[in-house]
This record gives C-alpha cells, sequence and structure tokens, in this order.
C-alpha cells in the first residue's frame, strides 16, 4: 500500500467513526440544525413583516413584506448554518481530544493528518445536512429563489467552500482552547458576526461605522454572492472576494490547526 | 514486519533526560531491553515511569539522549517504531462512543487488515479477553476493568512486537489482574517483547526477566527480580499507637525500628513468623507500652526503596 492510499483509507476510517459519533450523539446535530431554523423563523414570522417594508430598493421592489423578507433572509440564514456548525465543530474536537484513543493514534503509524481531516469531513456531513434541512424550511416560510441550474451549482460550490474554509478554522479553535467549555465559547464570535454583516439587513441601513466594518468583513461579500447567485442581479467583484476570503482562512487555519496538533502534548 | 532487526535489543537507551520546564524527570536513563523479555519499571507516582513510556512510545519527545526502539532511531524514523509497538496505558484510550466491537474494528482498520483477517483477531481477541459478553455496548459504559481488557485487545489486534503496558492492573479486581498477567505470559512466549510499568513489586516478580527500580528520574537498581529481592529486608511488623508517648517508649525498645511522628506508627524490621511476632510482643510487654493496633506487613515498593536510597516513599514525596 502506497503511503497516499493509507492515509485515504486512514482518513475514511476516521471519517467513519466521526459519522458513528454523530448517530450516537444525535442531539449536538439537533442542537447545531435548531439553532439557524429558530433563528430563520423567528426572523420571518416576528421581525419579518417590518423589516421587509424596511427593505426598501435593496431587493428590486420597492418595499415588500413577510414574504420579501423570507427571500432576503435565506442567503444570510444559509451561512449563519455553517456558523453554527462550526461551534460544533470546536466542541467535538476540543471533547475528543482530552480522551486518551488520540494518544493511542498518536503511537501508530498512520497519517498525522487523518485524525483532523476526518473530523472536518465528518462535520461537513453535519453541516451540508443541516443546510438542506434550513434551505427546506426557507422555501416552507416563503422564499423563493430564481436561481437557473448552473446558479444553484456555483452557490452551492460556494457553500462547500465556505464550510471547508470554517470548519478547518474551528477545528483549529477547538485545538487551541484548554477546555471544552472554551471550546465552546471562542466560536461564538462566528455566531455574532454575520449579524454585523448583510445577513440580517441590508448594510446601508447601519450606522456608518458598523457599516464599514459589515461592508469589509468576510460575511458579506459571501452572503452577498449567495443573494445575488440565488436571486439574480448584478455580482460584481463579491464572488471573486468571497472566495478569496475562504481561500485564505482556509490555508492559515489549516496550517494552524496542523501546528497544534503536532505541538499539542499528551496528558 | 522486518526480521533483520529482532537480534538487537528491543529498546537501547542511553542518557535520556526530559524535564518539564524547571521540573526534571528523568535525569539520564540508560537501559536496554532484551528481545522476548518482560522488562519492568518499578516506581512509585512520579518517579517518570509514565514519561520513559511516553518517549519511547514516540508520544513525547526527548531533551537530550539517544534512544533505539525495535532498532530505529527514535528521532529519525518514529514511524518505523509506530508500526512495530502498541501502548495499553492507565488511562484508558478506547472511543467511548463507540462500542466494544467497533473500536476493534477500527483498531483493525487502522492497521489494514483485511476484513477476514480482522474478524477472525477479533473474536480470537474477544473470546481471549473475556468481552463477549460485552462487546456489543459503547465503551464508555464498561467498568474499569472490562474497559482495561478492551484497551489490551485493541493493543493486540495489530500483532505488535513490542508491548508498553503502562501500569496495566493498578486498580483492577483480582480477576482482571490474572488475565493480564495471562496474556503478557502468552504474547512473551510467542516471541513478543513487553515494557511494563508497575508499583507492584509482585507484579514485576510474577511477570518480569529483568526489573529496573525507577527514583527521581534515575534508575537506582536494575538485575533479575531475584537479585533485587536479595537487597530488600524480609518485611516489618507496623505497630500503632494511641499517643506520642506510647510511641516514645516503644521506639526505645527497638532502636533498628522506623517511626512516623504524624501516623503515630513504629516499623519494627521482622517477617511474619510467629516467633518474631512473639519477640516484638514480648519486648513491648517489657517496656509496659499500649499498642492500638498491630499488622504484618510483607515487602513491598516501599521497602525496596527504603533499601535502594536509604528514604521513604512518603519521604520522598514530601522532600
Amino acid at each position: 500500500m502506497t503511503a497516499l492510499a493509507a492515509a485515504t483509507a486512514d482518513t475514511a476510517t476516521m471519517l467513519r467513526r466521526r459519522l458513528r459519533h454523530l448517530i450516537r450523539y444525535p442531539s449536538l446535530t439537533v442542537a447545531l440544525i435548531g439553532l439557524p431554523v429558530v433563528f430563520l423563523l423567528l426572523f420571518v414570522y416576528v421581525f419579518g413583516g417590518t423589516l421587509g417594508a424596511g427593505l426598501g430598493s435593496g431587493m428590486g421592489s420597492a418595499s415588500g413584506g413577510r414574504a420579501e423578507y423570507a427571500d432576503y433572509l435565506m442567503p444570510g440564514i444559509v451561512v449563519f448554518t455553517i456558523c453554527a456548525g462550526a461551534q460544533g465543530t470546536a466542541i467535538s474536537v476540543a471533547m475528543d481530544m482530552t480522551s486518551g484513543i488520540i494518544a493511542r493514534f498518536r503511537t501508530m503509524a498512520i497519517a498525522r493528518s487523518c485524525v483532523l481531516t476526518g473530523h472536518v469531513l465528518g462535520s461537513m456531513v453535519q453541516t451540508l445536512l443541516g443546510e438542506a434541512v434550513v434551505l427546506g424550511v426557507a422555501i416552507a416560510v416563503g422564499a423563493r429563489p430564481t436561481a437557473g441550474a448552473a446558479d444553484w451549482l456555483t452557490a452551492a460550490g460556494l457553500v462547500v467552500l465556505a464550510t471547508l474554509a470554517l470548519t478547518w478554522l474551528s477545528v483549529a479553535l477547538g485545538l487551541a482552547s484548554k477546555s471544552v467549555e472554551s471550546a465552546s465559547n471562542t466560536p461564538q464570535l462566528l455566531i455574532l458576526l454575520p449579524f454585523l454583516s448583510s445577513a440580517f439587513v441590508p448594510t446601508d441601513s447601519l450606522p456608518a461605522w458598523m457599516r464599514w466594518f459589515a461592508e469589509h468583513q468576510p460575511f458579506t461579500p459571501l452572503i452577498e454572492s449567495l443573494r445575488h447567485l440565488l436571486y439574480g442581479g448584478p455580482l460584481g467583484s463579491d464572488l471573486a472576494v468571497a472566495v478569496g476570503w475562504c481561500v485564505g482562512i482556509m490555508l492559515l487555519a489549516w496550517a494552524w490547526a496542523r501546528t497544534l496538533y503536532a505541538r499539542r502534548p499528551v496528558r | 514486519m522486518t526480521l533483520s532487526t529482532s537480534s538487537g535489543p528491543a529498546i537501547e537507551v542511553a542518557g535520556l533526560r526530559k524535564a518539564y520546564g524547571d521540573q526534571v524527570v528523568l535525569d539520564g536513563l540508560d537501559l536496554t531491553v532484551a528481545p522476548g523479555t518482560v522488562f519492568a519499571l518499578l516506581g512509585p507516582n512520579g518517579a517518570g515511569k509514565t514519561t520513559t513510556v511516553q518517549v519511547l512510545s514516540t508520544l513525547l519527545p526527548a531533551d537530550a539522549g539517544h534512544v533505539r526502539v525495535l532498532g530505529h532511531d527514535l528521532l529519525d524514523q518514529p514511524d518505523a517504531i509506530r508500526a512495530g509497538i502498541g501502548v495499553t496505558g492507565q488511562f484508558s484510550a478506547v472511543d467511548g462512543l463507540l462500542t466494544g466491537a467497533e473500536n476493534l474494528a477500527l483498531m483493525g482498520d487502522l492497521h489494514h487488515l483485511g476484513k477476514a483477517e480482522r474478524s477472525r483477531r477479533t473474536a480470537e481477541l474477544v473470546e481471549r479477553l473475556d468481552l463477549t459478553d460485552v462487546v456489543g455496548q459503547a465503551a464508555s459504559t464498561l467498568s474499569g476493568g472490562t474497559r482495561r481488557r478492551l484497551d489490551l485487545a485493541m493493543t493486540l489486534i495489530g500483532r505488535p512486537r513490542l508491548i508498553f503496558l503502562d501500569e496495566p492492573t493498578a486498580g483492577l479486581d483480582p480477576r482482571s489482574r490474572r488475565v493480564m498477567w495471562g496474556i503478557v505470559r502468552e504474547q512473551v512466549a510467542s516471541g513478543v517483547t513487553v515494557f511494563l510499568t508497575t508499583q507492584y513489586l509482585e507484579e514485576a516478580d510474577q511477570l518480569a526477566d529483568r526489573v529496573a527500580v525507577l527514583d527521581g528520574g534515575r534508575l537506582v537498581a536494575e538485575g533479575t527480580p531475584v537479585a533485587l529481592k536479595r537487597q530488600v529486608p524480609g518485611g516489618s511488623i507496623r505497630l500503632q499507637f494511641a499517643d506520642a508517648a506510647a510511641l516514645d517508649a516503644a521506639a526505645r525498645a527497638f532502636a533498628d525500628a522506623v517511626r512516623d511522628d504524624s501516623e503515630l506508627t513504629l516499623s519494627v524490621p521482622g517477617d511474619g513468623r510467629v516467633s518474631s511476632l512473639r519477640d516484638v510482643l514480648d519486648r513491648l510487654d517489657l517496656a509496659a507500652v499500649e499498642v492500638a493496633d498491630l499488622s504484618v506487613h510483607t515487602p513491598d515498593l516501599d521497602d525496596v526503596f527504603l533499601a535502594l536510597t536509604g528514604r521513604h516513599e512518603q519521604e520522598r514525596s514530601l522532600g
């Protein structure tokens, strides 16, 4: 067996291990998918009427109601789902690192990367499952994307890329945290960031200083790209900027996670 | 599997040093383990036993020294070492969310066993390690002893040539301990080398071909169990007193005894024979001292330490 074939087989083994964990411990998955679903329902049904009326010309129509707000919110909630999943990943990684099985893996002749890659792939499955649920609920509450097949495919690719980047970041955050408790706190920032973007309201409704931040943080180009892909409109440079952010975050987080895993002392 | 390396020592360590910050854990360790033998590293908590296992099993980098395991240099070829070793520690290294069977399958997959070989090995080990009834349960629900046996099965499934057992029987019930000892003997009979750490002299005595005593990061003695026990006095009779005055009076009657003022006890050298017991009681009567409690103490690690280092384990940990 070549080194690459062995590493691939070991990564598949680690992925199977993570998927078994998800099945054995479904409450975490349910909680992670539940959070964006609750936010979606809350924002559409509680705030949606008012927020929809205030959308202005941002969505093309002069002003809208609850259904228009569901359309506006959907790309933001899709990104929010990735963030919620990332928090779960950090907790899972931190929990796993405190268990003795990781020390055993380190004394075995297996590729060092496969433990982390197994975590990333397992979390990707979890998050993309969540995306399917969230998308279903969004359509059920009135969102009506107008995209054609090619745009859907591009949007899906962008979601997968963003999930990959944020999952690697949360793996690194989970490795960096001293305890399981702090692992659940650090990624809270990831949950907060979408609120300071164009996810829930257009950035031009924000005060000037906050608008500057909202327009320059990575989530806004990501959300705007998805919005334009799913509902039409000029993509501009958003897609390139979003892909750039994702690739940059992914590479840095990947290198950081690998370094942490190699350096982390045993108990 | 490389047979060319099997003729040399299974483990060679020279000048191994390891410190955590200011705290020196291993202070120039030298040892050699012959292939196909059981080597026991004996020492109290904090002596550096676990650190030694962690360094030799590639988990921790050493600060200084030369280490060869199964003929491979620790720094240059850690993966070659990992391919030939198995580790079972005092902290169980099982995946608590998986069942016993899934844990074994996980190890089988990581060793790239074929499906048939994997099931055959699993069935064999489940049977041998008495895991038949529990193999379908989540590992986190298993008792300590059962989990340790599962841990050992996971180590054995890859057929390691060198097994590290870090305090394998600490906290185990007698039955699990017997099973563990039986497995060690079988493995050695089939040519496997075992590196064992333990706090129990009896365990080293039962299993090991050679025993080394670790104290303060150094080996203070090494030899066969018989040779080592020769350096240990026969044992002691432990006397417990109600107050310090009684302890003082008794201490005057037994000049060669070791007193412990905080515990109000006196350890008088002597074995469990009736004649030596009677002698102690006679001398207590003569000194007119009341004894609150008396127990006969057979040689243990504390005695080995007393004999080899002139210090008590309790004193060591205090100072």
